[in-house]
């Protein structure tokens, strides 16, 4: 299995993300959020998820959810970096007839697995993606992106407890920590998932290398999470 | 006669055993039923039991749909729609991706559990999303036909079992509504939706009405209404919310002056427990309740 998006030939890597983001202009309110994930998201699709953007729908592609749909706008610059969407795509940003909205639909975009936004939807998706890929023998991984605020929600619990129980190996977790939660995380976030079977890996959410090591990590009989940390959210 | 949620254990696990798309998703409810059939132990990478996590429930499904399944969950209705309608609503529609929602506890079929375990909105909360098939048997045989239906196509279906039966089952070719029976030119046409029919029946026994019967609301099947209607005068039968088909039928008929009587529960909350037969007589739905009902709407006919 190929370890990283096909190739594209847009010839655009991550040195014009952040270019690539300016072009989404307009009043939008998660702007801590977009830039929390764009390292994360750019691991993601350079170098672990098995996605060609020309066939965005082959039952074989590694499947990634994000669930915190809050400020896509590194999502869409990741997407349009790789080929999924069209650069020109970008301007047209929260626009009426736009493919692109301030939460992304799965419905509209190329290669996005669902339509986020209500937070707390994604990762009991995911659980149950990974447990139909089991079910039908696929190798096929589910990666499902939360942040430490969606992390209240008492649905993301329902879907942590019954994929360690299930021992869904094939999913990964990754919760993107910029502290914005209410309440904080007595013992730390990733303690949440380990006292349900999950195992865990904390990293600094700007290293690379660090993010990608700990996203391919072997976790062969149970899920994963990813935990990273970035700056707070001012 | 097996009950419905007997026919339905028994049709879904035969449906696991031979179609390996089908998958059965469980919130803690109805555990103890399949066991007895086995197909927990046959397929347990198909019946999954998430608990009492009916958020999850939702959600878990639709994801086994995204990956090509045909996902049927199932447990009390007011925990499989109304406590998880934000998972219904943007985990099946909003994704593009549809399941089978199988409820118990209709309405007051647990009244004596108290309003925790009453149900009388989830068809009108259904109602609202768009393309759902809602069916509401009044029989076991229509069940198994309904269930065997949805397993085959698509789209998003609920399907609503309730201790409450009719005598005899109305297997329709298809989702529209049967006539009962043909009143003369000035007759109301009445509606009576699932269980309602038997009670509908006697109420009406010796009134001049045509009677339809309907065992799947939504969609409304306005085609039949209209082709069997004498006089714009339409009674509707629901057992549950008031009102909850009322738009239909002012839809379909926007361009004649018409008259609409919508019988169902209220809305108040009716704080007793018992059973169903006294709430629904409590509601106005019992055989007298109903009869009065019709022939007080008949009277008031302003003379031409």
């Amino acid at each position: 299995m190929a370890n990283a998006t096909t190739s594209s030939n847009t010839g655009l890597g991550y040195s014009d993300l952040p270019r690539l983001m300016t072009l989404m202009t307009g009043d939008e309110k998660h702007s801590f959020s977009a830039t929390s994930t764009l390292d994360v998201l750019w691991v993601l699709y350079n170098r672990v998820l098995n996605i060609d953007p020309d066939n965005p729908e082959d039952p074989g592609r590694d499947r990634f959810l994000l669930s915190k749909g809050h400020g896509p706008m590194a999502y869409y610059a990741v997407l349009a970096a790789k080929g999924f969407i069209p650069v020109e795509t970008l301007p047209t940003f929260a626009q009426y007839d736009s493919i692109l909205g301030k939460h992304p639909d799965s419905m509209l975009i190329p290669g996005v697995e669902i339509g986020s936004g209500s937070l707390g939807h994604g990762l009991p998706i995911a659980a149950g993606m990974a447990n139909g890929l089991k079910a039908r023998g696929s190798g096929s991984r589910v990666f499902c992106m939360v942040g430490d605020a969606e992390s209240n929600e008492g649905s993301g619990y329902e879907a942590i407890a019954m994929a360690g129980r299930l021992n869904l190996s094939n999913l990964t977790a990754i919760v993107i920590d910029n502290k914005s939660d209410a309440t904080g995380w007595p013992g730390g976030i990733a303690s949440r998932f380990a006292v349900e079977g999950w195992s865990t890996a904390d990293v600094d959410g700007r290293d690379h290398g660090a993010i990608h090591e700990a996203l391919v990590t072997p976790h062969s009989d149970r899920p994963h999470v990813v935990v990273a940390l970035v700056e707070p959210k001012a | 006669m097996p009950t419905m949620r007997e026919r339905f254990t028994a049709v879904t696990s035969e449906l696991l055993d031979s179609d390996p798309r089908v998958a059965l998703i469980l919130a803690a409810i109805g555990i103890a039923q399949f066991k007895d059939t086995g197909v927990i132990d046959r397929h347990p990478d198909r019946v999954i039991n998430v608990g009492i996590r009916e958020q999850l429930q939702m959600g878990f499904a639709a994801g086994m749909a995204k990956e090509g399944f045909r996902p049927i969950a199932h447990t009390y209705a007011p925990f499989l729609v109304q406590r998880p309608w934000e998972q219904i609503r943007l985990d099946f529609g909003h994704q593009g991706v549809s399941g089978i929602l199988v409820s118990i506890g209709a309405t007051y079929d647990e009244a004596d559990w108290g309003r925790t375990h009453q149900a009388p909105e989830d068809v009108q909360l259904l109602a609202m999303l768009p393309d759902w098939r809602i069916h509401v048997p009044g029989h076991p045989d229509e069940v198994e036909a309904q269930l065997r239906a949805a397993v085959t196509d698509d789209i998003n279906v609920y399907i609503r079992l309730s201790t409450q039966t009719n005598d005899r089952a109305y297997l329709a070719s298809g989702p529209g509504f049967s006539t009962v029976r043909t009143g003369s030119g000035d007759a109301p046409t009445v509606v009576a939706v699932g269980p309602m029919l038997d009670v509908v029946i006697k109420a009406t026994a010796d009134l001049d009405v045509t009677l339809l019967y309907a065992n799947t609301i939504r969609p409304f099947d306005g085609e039949t209404l209209r082709s069997v209607l004498r006089k714009p005068e339409v009674v509707l039968v629901e057992p549950y919310l008031e009102g909850t088909s009322s738009a239909e039928v002012s839809q379909l008929l926007q361009t004649t002056p018409h008259r609409i009587l919508s019988l169902g529960t209220s809305q108040k909350e009716n704080r007793h427990y018992g059973t169903a037969d006294e709430h629904f007589a409590a509601h106005g739905l019992d055989e007298a309740g109903i009869r009065n009902s019709i022939t007080e709407f008949v009277a008031q006919r302003v003379p031409a």
